[in-house]
């Protein structure tokens, strides 16, 4: 009897599960579809030493039941990050479901690409899948109550250090644009001086030029007898 | 059916009453988040991003895109009816909030379709709700200290800071792509000037001459 009793408890149970581990995944987070061999690309144009953190989830398309299963176990997306300079800083395959974390040394356009190459997606002829993707940057990426737990601040304290933080970001992302107006202004120089040289190129030319056709034909046409 | 005994009806009864607060849970407006990304637009490609959210929600659509072309993109958002909310063609800059009249999932899209050869590089934030607070229990009644409200202006003035600081970042980035843009572009254009400058004086003069050197010559002066 008791076995009967609990069986209509149990699928409650597994439902309220559900739902709860959708709440504690961030089932609400920020989503897009790919298709299966497809790669997208994401970028990140941060100060040098800033952390990044990417969170994602993945759900593949069934055809039959034309709806997203929750989550598919054997299911990779490889993740990869290149900085500015084009050198690859992270290139790893991760699960259905990761969580990928870099630290910029170059400050500028870091780049980040997700692709899946999981087998049995080619199974699936037209295979789309799911990703929640959520990128955190910076001052984003710090988990305040794990560092009030771990450094036992107060509440004030913790208040103070996120104002620290911030702040420190704002500092950093100064720095980065000092760096960048003195790559803008060099570049405005560089074509200023290439526009100065090549005018004054562009008239000597044209004068030799000029010059040499009209010895060259007053010789020729002399050779003619036509003058 | 056997009757279920006092414990189990009990533990139904909580399993039912757990099961419709966590779905209570998940309508009611909790804390959001912002999503902030940049992303490529192949030329005639759309891009699409979803999220689900819960009626009430007060929620900021922001857009900008920084390289490509003539620096626009179409934007559209729609909500789970597939009601166009915002509908904008060929937008560099724009901003758009609205309050989510219904639970589900809002899409909005980007499309780069009406372009031929220029990939774009779009940037977009999209802020949805408030931002979860500092302290799980945040959500208490008694009122904040001088010394805790003064932290929360603090946190919102530079939260503001930090946000112009990424508009001025991609304006940057605008007008730094152009100039890169316009300096490899004197060069080329420079080299390959002089080179058909050189090409079409050299060429004038020999067709110059090959007008000249037919069999039958008109004028020849006869010597005498």
């Amino acid at each position: 009897m008791a076995g009967v009793g609990l069986g209509p408890l149990r699928t409650m149970g597994r439902q309220a599960l559900l739902l709860l581990a959708l709440c504690a995944t961030g089932a609400r987070g920020l989503y897009f579809h790919i298709g299966e061999t497809e790669k997208r690309c994401f970028i990140e144009e941060i100060p040098d030493e800033t952390m990044v953190i990417g969170n994602y989830r993945t759900q593949m398309w069934d055809k039959q039941k034309e709806v997203f299963l929750p989550s598919t176990p054997g299911l990779g997306m490889h993740v990869e990050v290149k900085d500015p300079d084009g050198k690859v800083v992270l290139s790893r395959q991760y699960g259905s479901e990761g969580r990928f974390t870099f630290t910029s040394h170059t400050p500028g356009d870091h780049q980040i690409c997700l692709h899946s190459n999981s087998t049995r997606m080619a199974l699936f002829a037209g295979g789309k899948l799911r990703v929640h993707l959520d990128i955190q940057v910076g001052e984003h990426a710090n988990n305040y109550p794990e560092i009030a737990a771990k450094d036992k601040l107060t509440e004030l304290q913790l208040r103070a250090r996120q104002l620290l933080d911030q702040v420190e970001q704002i500092q950093k992302e100064q720095d980065y644009q000092r760096y960048r107006e003195e790559r803008f202004r060099l570049t405005s120089e560089s074509t200023n001086q290439r526009v100065l040289w090549w005018s004054i190129a562009q008239t000597v030319i044209l004068i030799l030029t000029g010059i040499w056709q009209m010895r060259h034909l007053k010789s020729f046409f002399e050779a003619k007898k036509l003058v | 059916m056997p009757r279920l005994g006092y414990a189990q009806r009990w533990a139904a009864a909580a399993g039912r009453w757990g099961c419709g607060l966590l779905a209570l849970l998940l309508l009611v407006p909790g804390p959001g988040g912002a999503s902030e990304i940049t992303f490529e637009l192949p030329d005639n490609a759309k891009q699409c991003f979803y999220e689900d959210i819960a009626q009430g929600t007060k929620c900021t659509l922001e857009f900008q895109v920084i390289t490509g072309g003539h620096y626009d993109v179409d934007c559209r958002l729609e909500d789970p009816d597939g009601k166009v909310l915002y509908k904008e063609m060929k937008k560099q800059y724009d901003s758009f909030t609205f309050t989510a009249s219904k639970n589900g999932t809002y899409k909005f899209c980007f499309s780069n379709e009406f372009s031929t050869f220029t990939h774009k590089t779009v940037y977009f934030d999209f802020q949805v709700g408030e931002d979860p607070p500092l302290f799980p229990s945040e959500n208490r009644v008694s009122a904040l200290t001088q010394m805790e409200s003064a932290c929360v202006s603090i946190h919102e003035a530079l939260k503001s800071v930090i946000d112009y600081q990424t508009h001025f970042r991609l304006r940057e980035a605008q007008g730094r792509s152009r100039a890169e843009d316009l300096n490899t572009r004197v060069a080329y254009w420079s080299v390959g000037e002089a080179l058909i400058l050189l090409v079409v004086s050299i060429g004038q003069v020999f067709l110059l001459k090959s007008f000249f050197s037919d069999k039958r010559t008109t004028t020849t002066r006869v010597g005498s």
